[in-house]
């Protein structure tokens, strides 16, 4: 086996490997230049030829973001608002992905069509509207308009990726359980919903980020600053007179890190997730 | 421990499907009840409707002769072992098995002296603390035994629980099973498409063929008094050679293509209803070790064969051949593929491994008269009396 001649299925995979490679590097040089710019002092930021390395290596621009900003403020909002979202979508969401993937009911594909429909709805086109259905609520400014309208957007594609992570578990599983003497709603919390985990997961981390990094409702519905989300909270950082790039690349720095952590924890989740949905939906 | 008895239960999907029709059926305490049938035939539903996993649409299901046709899978105390085990992934093989008893709310102490016991019994005792993913098939399909085994259910229901070990694993699981199952003693149904599996495991055997039941009796009643066509072409391998012929016009003998085969006073005694047959077409069965090779000492009729293929299997030699007589298919008897290789006047024989024959050549069989079986063409029916 070992001696097996190069031949065209080795060259193909090498080919890969090559291209996987320039894809990572395509994504992954503007991250480090993302990185690299926020430890360089702001005299620095401007050198041409540029610094590839920062050098000296600043934190001045964290505490600024973090001392002449507000940023800490948007960061709690920005996690407040995300975690609650995300919480509220993944229970809707695992319900309706239960009832819409295994329970006989009439209507279903309608249903899941019309939810495909919302979910591709352009947010521009209703922005209007819900400024001023917010602002009858007196939700304007607040955590719980924010929450309301993400869970709303996200809903949508939770749902689509847990009914079809759900269509993969075998019924001979809620089958067993019955016959085991298990209830359904002990069938659905003890069988189904561990089985459905790296669904649930996945569902989770796409909504998180989503709520994370939304910008256009945050802007229109939390203008107030102690209600900011990070989104808005960075992009109102720059002046008429000024725009402190170094901040700036701190903040989005410590922006990208729960994301980061929420990734590589779930990272093995979010790839049986994705693909056995996909297979069997 | 029950006895389970359906009467008349009939099962029609929303669709208009008639799955299971008129099924009376009765299986005493710690007999093992197979269900065998090819696929579509009904016997998973039928088996489901017991489980009460499926609703019966008319007809009375007892267990332990009270009416349970309502009842949940709960209220039913069955157990039941699905063909792809359904185990719960996220649990250790110790929590699978405990996990209907956790429900019954047992004491812990209990639960683990149980499914220690149970364990044992199924030599799962190292494996207890692994999750299903790192067991091999034949462990994962124990562990689904012993799930079902550890509750001492009334009813114990198994749906093809060994097709999915590969073949040497089956037959040793099929022993397996039986122990088990003869140690327990309780009322089981087994469904399989696998005849085989059937006759060796089942105390009575149930041939299903769309949704009707054909035959219930003991392996070798089955085997040796099929009531039609299809249970004979079902039952047994290889299969039954059936051709059409022709009773003489005194009843007396048979023509298979142009070979005559008298038949002896012996037989006609056995077939007494072969008379009303005279000058008709009907068709006859043969099983392939009722045609031993003439070796000049032979006592049956001659039935002369063109020799196509030699299978020697060590213990016998499979010669298939060729006559000049139309073969009889029961419909569904046999698969797709099969049907669409097997050749007009087709046969197997299973010959001492002594016997010289050679591909081309011919061979003659002394024709076991007293294994013969007859049929009506019409109603598919046997020929007894």
């Amino acid at each position: 086996m070992r001696n097996r001649k190069r031949t065209g299925w080795h060259r193909v995979i090498n080919g890969l490997n090559i291209s996987a490679f320039v894809v990572v590097l395509f994504v992954g040089l503007p991250l480090y230049w993302l990185i690299a710019s926020s430890f360089k002092t702001a005299s620095n930021l401007g050198d041409s030829p540029p610094q590839y390395f920062p050098n000296p290596i600043s934190v001045q621009n964290y505490h600024d973001a973090f001392v002449t900003y507000d940023f800490g403020i948007y960061f709690r909002n920005s996690l407040i608002i995300s975690i609650v979202a995300t919480a509220l979508v993944l229970t809707v969401g695992t319900m309706a992905g239960y009832a819409l993937g295994r329970l006989p009911m009439r209507g279903k594909f309608s249903l899941m069509v019309t939810l495909l429909i919302i979910s591709v709805f352009p947010a521009i086109a209703v922005v209007a509207p819900l400024y001023l259905l917010l602002r009858d609520l007196g939700w304007l400014n607040s955590y719980q308009g924010l929450i309301l309208v993400y869970t709303a957007f996200n809903l949508p594609f939770a749902i689509w990726i847990l009914r079809n992570y759900m269509l993969g578990i075998p019924k001979e599983m809620e089958e067993t359980s019955r016959i085991d003497g298990a209830g359904p709603i002990r069938t659905v919390w003890t069988i189904i919903l561990p089985m459905a985990l790296p669904g649930v997961f996945t569902a989770g981390i796409f909504c998180f980020t989503a709520c994370w990094t939304e910008f256009l409702f945050a802007l229109t519905f939390n203008s107030a600053n102690n209600y900011r989300t990070i989104p808005v909270g960075i992009a109102e950082f720059g002046t008429v007179f000024t725009v402190p790039y170094g901040t700036i690349f701190a903040a989005s720095v410590v922006a990208v890190v729960p994301i980061g952590i929420l990734v590589f924890i779930f990272r093995k989740f979010v790839i049986s997730g994705l693909t056995s949905g996909a297979v069997k939906g | 421990m029950a006895t389970v008895d359906l009467q008349q239960v009939n099962k029609v999907y929303e669709n208009g499907f008639h799955a299971v029709k008129d099924l009376t059926l009765d299986v005493a305490e710690g007999e093992f009840m197979v269900l065998v049938g090819p696929s579509g035939c009904g016997k998973t539903t039928a088996l489901r409707m017991v489980a009460g996993l499926e609703d019966i649409t008319s007809g009375t299901l007892r267990i332990g002769g009270k009416v349970v046709n309502d009842e949940t899978p709960k209220e039913r105390d069955i157990a039941m072992v699905f063909q792809n085990y359904a185990l719960y992934p996220h649990m250790t093989v110790a929590e699978n098995i405990g996990f209907a008893l956790k429900l019954r709310k047992t004491p812990k102490a209990d639960i683990t002296a149980k499914v220690k016991d149970t364990a044992e019994i199924l030599g799962l005792t190292e494996w207890l603390d692994r999750k299903p993913g790192q067991l091999s098939g034949g462990q994962r399909q124990r562990v689904a035994m012993g799930r079902a085994i550890v509750r001492e259910p009334s009813v114990f229901l198994m749906d093809e629980p060994l097709s999915n070990l590969d073949a040497k694993l089956r037959v040793q699981m099929r022993a397996e099973v039986q122990r088990i199952q003869r140690r327990i003693n309780v009322a089981t149904f087994y469904v399989t498409h696998d005849q085989v599996e059937a006759m060796t495991m089942g105390d009575r055997v149930a041939v299903m063929r769309a949704g009707v039941l054909q035959q219930v009796a003991h392996p070798q009643r089955l085997y040796d008094h099929p009531d039609n066509l299809f249970v004979a072409a079902f039952i047994g391998s290889p299969a039954m050679n059936l051709y059409e012929a022709s009773m003489t016009e005194d009843a007396g003998a048979v023509k298979i293509g142009s070979q005559e085969l008298p038949l002896p006073v012996l037989c006609r005694e056995d077939h007494p209803g072969l008379a009303r047959y005279a000058n008709k077409k009907i068709a006859v069965g043969l099983r392939p070790e009722h045609l031993p090779a003439a070796t000049g000492t032979g006592t049956g009729p001659p039935l002369t064969g063109n020799v196509d293929l030699i299978e020697a299997l060590g213990s016998e030699l499979v010669v298939h051949f060729t006559i000049d007589a139309r073969r009889v298919r029961a419909e569904g008897a046999t698969s797709d593929d099969e049907d669409a290789t097997a050749h007009h006047g087709e046969g197997v024989a299973r010959v001492d491994p002594a016997t010289k024959v050679k591909v081309g050549e011919k061979i003659t069989f002394a024709v076991n008269t007293v294994g013969m079986q007859f049929f009506d063409l019409e109603t598919e029916q046997a020929i007894w009396d």
